[in-house]
């Protein structure tokens, strides 16, 4: 059996609410797959399994408010991955009239759950108490609903209570609207508060030329279709992704007094909310995508965090941030680091600007960015020398 | 496709595509001929899903060039109108 537990969904999240169950006892899972939403103060999560396996069973309700770390489902591993159950499968393959005994059990199990998994109405008739069946046929729910796939547990009354309850909760938008405006505020200031208290920010900030950058990306559009059209800031996200992953003390983490420099770039994208807050999760993997795939996966992430779905895998694990302004937004910024994170980069309007080239002012598109990092890891020479790796990548766009 | 859809109706499917984006329109009233972004927040990312969804609803394709025509939703509405119906 492998303990399912609710995980930490940010740096400082101590509990979450259990929104609803995405899977049933019986189906099988891998790494990946959606288990459940939880409800954070940021945001509503889609909670990912760490494990391949079959849903042995699920411990929590939709509604509960759990601390992290809670078992809240238990999986049984696949056959092949279990110590205990290769090893005898093994032996028996050399002595041919057992082998055929000990998968038998495993064989109707198996098949059940796939049929259910495929066709859950037909495979499994959904079991319900004469009250629970009433009760549903009242509010208008498919018993199917309630239980999810694959489930032959018998509904009772309150389990449709319990989900009537939840899908009131989900739809009381002004009130739901209204404590996420709070959470969020208060996460926020959580964890910038724990930011400015722990961590020695230095500061650096340079005016760069990115007329290559926003010429480059007029050409490309041209050419493409709508949907295939980039934004300036999918280019910048690449520099700096490709530029993190050199500069080792600029992406990773600072925890228990340590820091642990990370392999890959989880670029944290900070993403401002409709109606206030921001959230920055992350573009995993970030310095192996080239422009056009940082432009789908972007605005996937920004679709996503306005309007709900992002994974846990996404909010988590971010290794440096970048916060970047837009069109409508200010010359440049001082960030605030997202702690265990030890870099911020800041990235201003882009603007057309005076600038001497080749002893001659000319009109130039011109972006200024900012670097708040952590001394505890680097110093503020390294941190020059990776704006000016970022600005180098800028000059030539079409090589990223 | 028909290019005697009134300009209402098609206004009003162009407001729909954008409460996409921007829910919170749905609770106000929108000038048709003030400029958009006196009355809306819209970030870049935003403009990009709008003319996205705008293509997915309407099958136009607005290049770069035209997106001027966005300025208000009257002169979108009928930018529209006027590509879909060729």
């Amino acid at each position: 059996m492998i303990d399912i537990a609710l995980p930490s969904l940010g740096p400082d999240m101590e509990s979450g609410t259990l929104l609803e169950w995405r899977i049933a006892p019986g189906q099988k899972i891998s790494k990946g797959t959606i288990i459940a939403v939880v409800d954070t103060e940021k945001a509503a999560i889609d909670v990912e399994s760490w494990n391949d396996g079959e849903v042995a069973e699920l411990l929590a309700k939709p509604g509960q408010v759990l601390a992290v770390g809670t078992v809240i489902a238990r999986l049984a591993a696949p056959a092949g991955e279990m110590p205990s159950a290769s090893a005898p499968a093994a032996i028996a393959a050399k002595t041919p009239a057992p082998i055929i005994a000990a998968p038998a059990p495993a064989a109707p199990i198996a098949a059940t759950a796939t049929a259910a998994t495929l066709s859950p109405a037909t495979a499994t008739p959904i079991r319900a108490s004469p009250a629970a069946r009433a009760r549903a046929q009242t509010l208008g729910i498919d018993l199917a609903r309630i239980r999810g796939p694959g489930s032959t547990a018998v509904i009772a009354l309150q389990d449709v209570e319990n989900f009537a309850s939840t899908l009131a909760a989900k739809e009381k938008p002004d009130a739901a609207a209204s404590n996420r405006q709070q959470g969020l505020r208060q996460a926020i200031a959580t964890a910038m508060a724990r930011s400015n208290r722990e961590v020695p920010h230095y500061y650096l900030w340079d005016e760069i030329d990115v007329s290559a950058l926003t010429q480059w990306v007029r050409d490309y559009n041209a050419a493409q279709p709508v949907t295939a059209r980039l934004l300036p800031a999918a280019v910048l996200l690449c520099a700096v992704a490709r530029a993190a992953a050199e500069f080792k003390d600029m992406n990773g983490t600072f925890d228990a007094g340590q820091y642990h420099p990370s392999d890959g770039v989880h670029l944290g994208v900070a993403i401002a909310l409709r109606g206030g807050g921001l959230i920055a999760p992350a573009l995993r993997d970030a310095h192996s995508l080239q422009p056009a795939a940082t432009m789908t996966r972007l605005s996937d992430l920004v679709r996503r965090a306005r309007s709900g779905g992002l994974r846990s895998s996404e909010v988590t694990g971010q290794t440096i941030t970048v916060t970047n302004l837009g069109d409508d937004g200010s010359l440049g910024l001082l960030g605030v680091i997202y702690p265990p994170q030890v870099a911020l980069l800041g990235v201003g309007r882009i603007t057309m600007r005076p600038r001497v080239v080749d002893g001659i002012v000319a009109a130039r598109d011109c972006v200024t960015l900012s670097l708040a990092a952590d001394h505890r890891v680097s110093d503020g020479r390294r941190g020059a020398l990776f704006l000016a790796r970022i600005a180098t990548l800028l000059q030539q766009p079409e090589a990223l | 496709m028909s290019n005697n859809m009134p300009d209402g109706k098609l206004l009003a499917e162009v407001i729909d595509v954008l409460a996409g984006i921007a829910p919170e329109i749905r609770d106000s009233v929108l000038d048709p001929d003030a400029p958009l972004r006196d009355q809306l927040e819209l970030d870049s990312m935003d403009h990009v899903h709008f003319t996205v969804d705008l293509h997915e609803r309407f099958g136009v394709d607005i290049p770069e060039s035209d997106y001027r025509a966005m300025h208000c939703l009257r002169e979108l509405a009928a930018y529209i109108g006027a590509r879909r119906s060729r």
